[in-house]
């Protein structure tokens, strides 16, 4: 098997695989001048939200920590932070930390620079000097070692836990034995399987995080009065076979493989080990995908039961059908079929093979399709109200 | 009629097995589990991706899929019945069970 990755060394010394100049706007306000600089400057993503302003306490710092992470992802060429200037996430703050990791970093306020054209012109044309800065890499050789990958499955059916999340499995413990990182998350949909993977835990205090993280999800549903299955398994699930949230986490958990869980990090945090881990997120699609990449995965794995077109500003998401009638249906959005395995002619492990030599393509250039469809999807798990 | 309608139970001890295309009611379906072998009439119409009882499910009783509890049987299901929303509850995160719930 192919394991030789191609990608861009920044100067901490982590490996990126794409090569992107991140426009980040801080604040709701600065999105619609960061998405114009997007479209005068090749090479550059930015993406659209509602938040930066009016937060206080760990519902502040969850964003803020997720706005540094996305700037420091090895993907990250370089980033212009662009805020309005009053609002409670500033952009100088956030450049700040984002400066430590040594990549390219500047600052970007429509207040200060005369109103929004004046800051589009000024955020573009340091934009287009880092594009010509980035384009200068080379690409070189590096590990699996260095990989972070993300897992996660959306549009979930019946068949996201016999096709497609096992077959993640096994790219997940291929990962690990290569010396990598595999990350497992939303823990609303682990909600019933949380026994399985606190026995793989590596010791008391990862297997008592995992009883922690379940309870303290699982309360948010019971304080509001409500069955979780009212949003969990969606409605869509439901049409594909699924019946509650039990049985839609026995068929998540099969993403995680078999190898020992090494810790539980918080949402948007970077893994402190190699191997598997678990980030606490929510089930919501974006809101996990953006948390992942802020905690540094380069690429995502992500399967499909009922076809779904999520991507990344900032991280190519491989997307992986768990039944071929909606892979040929939905060939646009999705990148491999993993429906396969119910038809009897690949095994698990067949397709688990086939997804990790399309990590190794990926990982050197080759785009997924969100990519080339511009799917910038972004969303952050907010922990308080707005104020 | 015993038909090649395509079945999968994942472990021996599951009341529930996954029909892998639409099956019509009326059809006869045979499930291989590790060595288990079960043979099932399905009395209702089994859509892709959606569960059948291969053992009687009293009402109370946990309905297993992989070896493990995917929730609570509401109604007696009978074998070949469809199994899902209509008579099987999720036993986790029911905050409407909760005496504070409206």
């Amino acid at each position: 098997m192919q394991n030789k990755l191609w990608g861009y060394r920044r100067p901490d010394g982590r490996m990126g695989v794409r090569n992107h100049v991140l426009i980040l706007p801080t604040i709701t306000c600065a999105t619609q001048a960061a998405h114009q600089i997007t479209q005068l400057v090749h090479g550059t993503v930015s993406f659209i939200h509602q938040h930066g302003c009016a937060q206080v306490g760990a519902d502040y710092e969850q964003t803020f920590r997720t706005y540094v992470g996305l700037g420091t992802n090895s993907n990250v060429y370089g980033v212009v932070v662009l805020g309005l200037g009053c609002e409670t996430h500033q952009a100088r703050e956030i450049a700040a930390e984002i400066a430590k990791s040594g990549k390219p970093v500047e600052v970007v306020s429509i207040q200060d620079y005369g109103g929004t054209l004046m800051a589009i012109a000024q955020g573009a044309k340091i934009a287009a000097q880092m594009v010509q800065d980035a384009s200068a890499l080379s690409r070189e050789p590096f590990d699996f070692s260095e990989l972070i990958v993300g897992t996660e499955c959306g549009g979930s059916d019946a068949c996201s836990g016999l096709s497609a999340n096992p077959a993640v499995g096994v790219v997940s413990d291929l990962i690990v034995d290569h010396g990598g990182t595999a990350i497992l998350a939303e823990t609303t949909e682990l909600i019933g399987a949380e026994h399985l993977l606190a026995d793989r835990a590596v010791d008391d205090k990862v297997a008592k995080r995992v009883y922690e993280v379940i309870q303290a999800m699982e309360n948010r549903a019971i304080r509001m009065g409500v069955d979780i299955r009212t949003g969990n398994p969606s409605p869509g699930n439901i049409k594909g076979g699924l019946t509650t949230l039990e049985e839609k986490s026995l068929g998540a958990a099969a993403k995680a493989g078999t190898r020992p869980l090494q810790e539980l990090i918080d949402y948007a945090q970077i893994p402190s080990k190699k191997g598997l881990v678990w980030m606490d997120t929510p089930g919501h699609d974006i809101e996990q995908l953006t948390g992942m990449v802020a905690g540094g995965a380069q690429i995502v794995l992500f399967t499909s039961g009922r076809g779904t077109p999520t991507g990344s500003p900032i991280a190519p998401v491989i997307k992986i059908a768990t039944n071929t009638p909606m892979f040929e249906k939905m060939k646009d959005n999705m990148d491999v079929n993993a429906g396969t395995i119910i038809e009897g002619t690949e095994t698990i492990e067949d397709v688990g093979r086939r997804i990790f030599a399309e990590i190794v393509s990926v990982a050197s250039g080759k785009l997924t399709k969100s990519e080339i469809l511009k799917q910038h999807d972004f969303g952050i798990w907010r922990i308080g109200p707005t104020f | 009629m015993e038909t090649v309608y395509k079945t999968v139970m994942m472990k021996p001890q599951d009341n529930v097995a996954v029909a892998l295309s639409n099956i019509p009611a009326g059809t006869v379906v045979q499930m291989k589990c590790r060595g288990k072998i079960m043979t099932v009439k399905l009395k209702d119409l089994i859509e892709f991706g959606h569960k059948f009882a291969v053992v009687p499910i009293k009402s109370g009783e946990d309905v297993i899929k992989y070896g493990e509890v995917i929730g609570l049987a509401v109604k007696d299901i009978a074998v070949g019945e469809h199994v899902h929303i209509h008579n099987v509850e999720g036993k986790r995160g029911r905050g409407d069970k909760m005496s504070h719930a409206k």
